[in-house]
């Protein structure tokens, strides 16, 4: 008799915990594939194209789906040495296919020459250009990523890529760059 | 009363682990009185001089300055302004070299002195009590004080966090190499730098203060016993003499016990500190009215003929100040003459004498070769551990040292280098000549981009899905827009029809059909021009 109590009670036991469990995989289901995220978290967010993809966030998904590591020239070697490490998968130089790693640039556009047609405003990926039809338009810097998608559009080439300036405040402490020199005496 | 505090208030003094005893050298410059030297024709004051944003510019190129006029104002970000050094016109606004270890320009606001050296008025004060707290914290800031002794983080800030406090603790250890600009200012000024931090008390709503100088400044120390029994709510301490007992943290454990915690503030134990200098900015500043336009620097080493301690505008470039205290450059004309803004421990060496002196400057070093050795050639680390000895954080240089050239940053910060106080204590005993603190600085500056980067990344990964998102809501609301307009147009036809009225449909057909009855015509008149013309 206890031994038919005893799996009668585990066993109301083991469906009251099945159902729990059950309820909660259904309720707090995590919606998005984490490893996108996880990828896409990696990625520069730089939203160039580069890739062969519409940005970062595609890229991640094709990723995730087999791609390639090494497509992604604004990330260069540090992103695909953390993308591997991710991916459990050998780290490999990147694809020159899809350009090569290059210095931090921000778009300038030469105001004077915009003839506000607007073109800029539609191909940039995060919508850093500020402008109206015939105004003249400008690019707020420091939201920026540097993608180059706004240059070729430009009708009359007034868009000009140039590397983000140094600052004090961004400085690397590299000593060798500094300019010491010969300090003479004035008397 | 716990036993800790008990110990406190008897005065005993703590220690700190590590530390060195550098050779002080401080005798060069601590014996004669601070000097007034000639004002400079031309002053160059850059408008960021202190940690934290910069204020608007309330001048334009041409226009008239009195000294202590502000040049910058605090406006709505809360930035520190900066003040005419003398009276003159400001002849250029733009980007100059600034002392910065980097060379870099900044902008900065240049001023030909007339001369006169007028001063703008200023509105004494004669009891400070009668001022409430945000007004006196105001006050501070409207005059430009920003601590004096390191980093130039603005003091009315640091004053405005309102945490309980047990102790504020004023900064008179000078313990860096060579260095006497507090040492004097203590000895000449005892009695300014007690009311000012008599104001800070009163403004941090705290009730005593501790007064620390290292033991080999005798006569500070006696100024300061001369006037202190006037005063019950501060007491002096004497910490023994060794580098670097001045660093916030160092002097809190020295006189208190208490450990600052990892990236924590003192204001975390229960404490705030301020540098002797500061306390005296801050007296002037509230009791007379007048900012920040001049501090004293020290200006001392092998190649200088009169060392000594000196009143300087800021503002005064380096070549003028060295000028006037005669400045003999290394004969040998091959070799470079380094000069050094601040200590030989944490000071950096100029990239060019044209910059001006700040806030922060508080000494120019201007060493023979023999006196302080250019840096050798860098060896292999051979893991003596004599870093790890002295270092007062308690960190592992060396460690450190391997993690920064591995580039490991997630090492580095496992390792707590942002406790790091860059004292140079490392280099400074490290036989293989490693400029330890060099990578370290390199490594945080490097640390800090790349959470820049991710900042940066995150912002742009937002902007990027906000406007995939606008661009599918656009094209929604245009298909829908087109679906709407195309119902209308049915409905409009088919109202037009019930009422009897002509099917548009109809007037289509009538129009098609009166296109085509107008080509036949010209078919035919053109045939029959033809015609006619073939007839003649
Ligand atoms: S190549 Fe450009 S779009 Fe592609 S992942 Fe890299 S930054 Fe993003
Ligand atoms: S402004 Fe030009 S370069 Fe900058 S993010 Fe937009 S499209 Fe790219
Ligand atoms: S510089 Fe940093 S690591 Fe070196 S002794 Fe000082 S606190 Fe320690
Ligand atoms: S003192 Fe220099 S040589 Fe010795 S362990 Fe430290 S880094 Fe290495």
């Amino acid at each position: 008799m206890t031994v038919v109590t005893a799996l009668i009670v585990l066993g109301v036991l083991a469906l009251a915990f099945g159902l729990v469990l059950g309820f909660a995989a259904v309720r707090f289901r995590v919606e998005s594939d984490p490893i996108v995220d996880q990828i896409d978290a990696l990625l520069p967010q730089t939203q160039c194209g580069q890739c062969g993809y519409p940005g970062c966030r595609p890229y991640a998904e094709a990723i995730a789906n087999g791609d390639e590591i090494n497509k992604c020239p604004p990330g260069g070697q540090a992103t695909i040495n953390s993308l591997a490490d991710l991916m459990g998968v050998e780290a490999k130089p990147l694809d020159a296919a899809h350009g090569e790693e290059d210095v931090k640039k921000v778009a300038v556009i030469r105001e004077d020459e915009c003839i506000g047609c607007t073109k800029c405003i539609q191909a940039c990926p995060v919508d850093a250009i500020l402008g109206a039809a015939k105004q003249m338009h400008t690019v707020i810097a420091h939201e920026c990523t540097g993608c180059d998608l706004c240059v070729e559009p430009c009708p009359v080439d007034c868009i000009d890529m140039v590397p983000v300036p140094v600052r004090p405040d961004n400085w690397q402490w590299d000593l060798q760059q500094i300019p010491v020199k010969n300090v003479e005496s004035s008397h | 009363m716990s036993a800790a505090t008990k110990a406190i208030e008897a005065g005993h003094i703590w220690t700190f682990p590590g530390g060195i005893h550098p050779p002080e050298r401080k005798d060069r410059s601590n014996s004669t009185p601070i000097e007034v030297l000639p004002l400079a024709k031309q002053f160059i004051v850059p408008i960021k001089q202190h940690s934290g944003p910069v204020g608007d510019l309330l001048v334009a190129v041409g226009d008239n300055v009195k000294a202590g006029q502000p040049l910058t104002q605090v406006g709505i970000n809360n930035a520190l302004p900066v003040h005419a050094p003398t009276s003159g016109t400001v002849s250029a606004i733009g980007p100059g070299r600034i002392a910065h270890p980097s060379g870099l320009t900044d902008t900065v606001i240049t001023i030909d002195a007339d001369g006169n050296d007028e001063f703008y008025s200023f509105a004494p004060l004669a009891d400070y009590t009668s001022l409430s707290r945000a007004e006196l914290l105001d006050r501070i800031r409207q005059a430009g004080v920003a601590g004096l002794g390191g980093a130039g983080f603005p003091t009315a800030q640091k004053l405005a966090l309102q945490r309980p406090l047990d102790y504020l603790i004023i900064n008179g250890v000078e313990c860096e190499p060579y260095i006497s600009a507090d040492d004097r200012l203590m000895r000449e000024h005892a009695q300014t730098i007690i009311d000012g931090t008599e104001i800070l008390l009163h403004i941090a709503g705290c009730e005593k203060a501790l007064i620390a100088i290292e033991a080999n400044k005798p006569e500070a120390i006696a100024a300061f016993e001369a006037l202190l029994p006037n005063y019950p709510q501060l007491a002096l301490r004497v910490v023994p003499t060794k580098y670097p007992s001045g660093g916030e943290k160092q002097l809190i454990q020295l006189l208190t016990g208490r450990q600052v915690p990892s990236r924590g503030l003192p204001i975390d134990v229960g404490l705030v500190m301020q540098n002797v200098g500061t306390a005296y900015a801050v007296a002037q500043a509230v009791l007379n009215g007048k900012p920040l336009i001049e501090r004293v620097v020290t200006v001392t080493g092998d190649n200088i003929a009169k060392p000594g301690n000196y009143w300087v505008r800021i503002g005064t470039t380096v070549a003028e100040l060295l000028n006037q205290c005669g400045f003999e450059p290394v004969a040998d004309s091959k070799q470079e003459q380094r000069v050094i803004m601040g200590g030989p421990m944490m000071g950096f060496t100029l990239p060019d004498l044209d910059v001006p002196v700040v806030k922060i400057t508080n000494c120019i070093l201007v060493p023979s070769n023999q006196e302080l050795a250019p840096a050798a050639e860098e060896m292999n680390c051979i893991r003596c551990g004599a870093c790890a000895d002295v270092c007062p954080a308690q960190l592992l240089p060396q460690q450190m040292q391997w993690l920064a050239k591995a580039k490991d940053y997630d090492g580095l910060e496992q390792q707590n280098l942002f406790d790091c106080i860059e004292c140079g204590a490392c280099a400074y005993v490290c036989p293989s000549e490693i400029p330890l603190v060099h990578y370290y600085r390199k490594a945080k500056a490097e640390i800090r981009n790349i959470a820049r980067e991710k900042a940066k990344a995150e912002v742009a990964r937002e902007r990027f899905e906000a406007r995939q998102e606008r661009l599918e809501r656009e094209k929604q609301e245009r298909l829908e827009r087109h679906r709407k307009a195309a119902e209308a147009r049915k409905k409009a036809q088919a109202e037009a029809v019930a009422q009897g009225g002509d099917n548009p449909q109809d007037a289509v057909q009538a129009a098609i059909a009166r296109a085509k009855a107008r080509k036949a015509a010209q078919a035919a008149a053109a045939a029959k021009q033809n015609q006619e013309g073939d007839d003649e």
